[in-house]
């Protein structure tokens, strides 16, 4: 049985439809990536599954209960975080206290310092500026933050939005690396990406989104190797 | 072990140290100089616990002065309404003696805060899922709601007011005592909340409400908690000023009263503890200490306001604060930039 699914997922901002029935499945150990192109819905999905917004229609499963009207605070109790688009640290707050904030729910204190050790592991950058605010980091660092502070709550499911936006090129790769290391030490993960060549190069399974509809679904070595998709999305 | 028994002989220390400057303070100095201080020490409380919700957690909320009204009132219904009525019942709560007084004072201290707390509550639960100005709509509306209901309630004199309350504030040359005790306890409870991990998400909800949230902050919960705390302290200062100042009136909490504690916040340097105390005390007693300008000295105390926001737009202190750490660093770079 899948870890997190979801079926027929509609959501609306006002008026505006944004999603019209999103159905997926990401099985526990996975990586699998939403591609499309921007305004497609990948951003509201993530929004939708970490109860930011809430869906009008359909329904979210995670780990076999329903979490579809869960407020977000409960939903990270769960076992889901995230890394949210345009990154989003606490910019007057030190890296330190940023992490901290990510353990928000936990109460285990020896675990929060092992996790602490893992992600400073992961990125050895944060470990320099712990007691630097995160406002003054790089935007790469800035993103190694974001990440870092969703690992922080221990996720069983970590969502990333577009974590290599806007990276410096050799950057971009030694983010997907990390990316593959946080799910060999056994953390599903979620991957919305625009670079859609890197992240069906890391992902074992893919969707492809269109104005808020799935319009494919495959392994990510076929995706890779499908004519439509590589004409739309990987610019051959 | 060790640990508590120093933390009693501190606080010990402290109330004695308090009550020997209240005594000393009553007995000396002029009855007006004494009565600016207290006003100060009553606007201070107001500032922090605004400071709270505006600076710390950064919610816009303007109507403090209809908490500071609810305190009041409620307080000062019970020495002036009920407690004749009770006194009859229980003779400890008789007026005639100084434990009687702090006996009543205490009691009025506690529905007000109570009442005030929960008026925040009600007032702060559906109005924080609003943001920026439509809170600070809400809330400068509930200031004027407060008011106009007080002015018709009969019972506790309309737009007369409740006039010759008991002075319970002033009994055994406490009043000093009373009033800066919450002071220090409120600044102390400012400053531990900044400074522990639980503080840490009233200000990522200040920072960035979404990302709170999604960093599994109950970010409705920290909002309410901040408000509900601010209103508790206002109606505390509600409380005071009526058993000090033994009149009250819808008047003395109008619209312009929340807007000078708002002022108070934003001057100081929203989120910064010391800032709103400073702001506090000049902008308490900046005004009584140009009286001899007459007229003028609304357009002084203007002028000053506009040309501080002018030249330090962040307040006084930014984030800052002030403390003996930022002593240490300027003694030793030697220069008074460090702030
Ligand atoms: N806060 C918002 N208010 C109104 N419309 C929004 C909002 N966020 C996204 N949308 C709309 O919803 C659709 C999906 O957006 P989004 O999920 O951000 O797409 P993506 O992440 O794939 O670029 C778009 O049409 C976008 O304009
Ligand atoms: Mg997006």
């Amino acid at each position: 049985m899948s870890l997190l699914s979801l079926r027929d997922l509609h959501v609306y901002y006002g008026a505006i439809r944004a999603l019209e029935g999103i159905s997926l499945d990401v099985n526990a150990g996975e990586i699998v990536t939403m591609i499309g192109a921007n305004g497609a819905g990948k951003s509201t999905t993530i929004r939708a599954i970490s109860g930011l917004v809430r869906p009008r229609q359909g329904e979210i499963t995670f780990d076999g209960a329903s979490i579809t009207n869960l407020p977000p605070h409960q939903i990270v109790m769960r076992g889901v975080s995230q890394s949210p688009e345009g990154r989003r640290v606490f910019a007057n707050l030190t890296v330190f206290e940023n992490l901290e904030l990510g353990a928000y729910t936990r109460r285990d204190r020896s675990g929060i310092v092992g996790d602490l050790e893992r992600v400073f592991a992961l990125f050895p950058r944060l470990k320099e500026r712990m007691y630097q605010s995160a406002g003054t980091l790089s935007g790469g660092e800035q993103q190694m933050l974001a990440i870092g502070r969703a690992l922080m709550a221990r996720p069983r499911l970590l969502l990333l939005d577009e974590p290599s936006l806007g990276l410096a090129p050799f950057l971009v790769q030694s983010i997907f690396e990390i990316i593959q290391d946080i799910n060999r030490q056994g953390v599903t993960i979620l991957l919305v990406e625009q670079n859609a060549n890197q992240a069906l190069r890391v992902a074992h399974r893919g969707y492809v989104l269109e104005t808020g509809r799935v319009v494919l679904a495959d392994s990510a070595a076929n995706l890779l190797r499908n004519e439509e998709v590589r004409r739309a999305y990987l610019g051959e | 072990m060790r640990f508590w028994v120093n933390r009693l002989l501190g606080v010990t220390g402290a109330l004695a140290l308090l009550y020997a400057i209240s005594v000393w303070a009553t007995e000396n100095l002029q009855e007006y100089y004494f009565k600016v201080i207290i006003l100060c020490g009553i606007y201070i409380i107001l500032a922090v616990s605004l400071n709270l919700v505006n600076g710390i957690t950064g919610q816009f909320s303007i109507g403090h002065g209809g908490f500071y009204a609810v305190g009041a009132y409620v307080g000062a219904a019970w020495t002036v309404l009920w407690q004749p009525e009770a006194a009859r019942a229980l003779p400890l709560l008789q007026l005639n003696t100084l434990h009687g007084h702090i006996v009543n004072l205490l009691i009025a201290l506690m529905l007000g805060a109570f009442a005030a707390g929960c008026t925040g509550f009600l007032v702060g639960l559906p109005s924080l899922r609003l943001r920026g100005d439509y809170l600070a709509i809400v809330t400068l509306g509930f200031g004027e709601v407060i008011r106009v209901v007080l002015l018709n309630i009969d019972a506790v004199g309309g737009a007369r007011g409740l006039i010759g309350i008991p002075s319970l504030v002033q009994s055994g040359n406490l009043g000093f005592f009373w009033v800066f005790l919450f002071v220090v306890l409120l600044i102390a409870i400012s400053r531990n909340l900044l400074q522990s991990s639980y503080g840490l998400a009233f200000l990522a909800v200040r920072e960035d409400e979404v990302a709170a949230d999604a960093t599994g902050v109950n970010t409705t919960r920290v909002k309410v908690t901040a408000f509900v705390l601010a209103a508790v302290f206002a109606g505390i200062a509600g409380v005071l000023y009526a058993h000090f100042f033994i009149n009250i009136s819808p008047d003395t909490f109008d619209m312009n009263t929340s807007i000078i504690i708002t002022t108070m916040v934003v001057l100081g340097g929203s989120g910064s503890i010391t800032g709103s105390v400073l702001a506090a005390t000049f902008l308490t007693a900046m005004p009584e200490l140009l009286r001899d300008f007459k007229e003028y000295r609304m357009v002084i105390f203007s002028t000053l306001l506009i040309l501080i926001m002018l030249t330090r737009p962040q307040g006084l202190f930014g984030h800052g604060e002030l403390g003996y750490a930022t002593f240490q660093r300027l003694i030793r770079s030697g220069r008074g930039k460090t702030l």
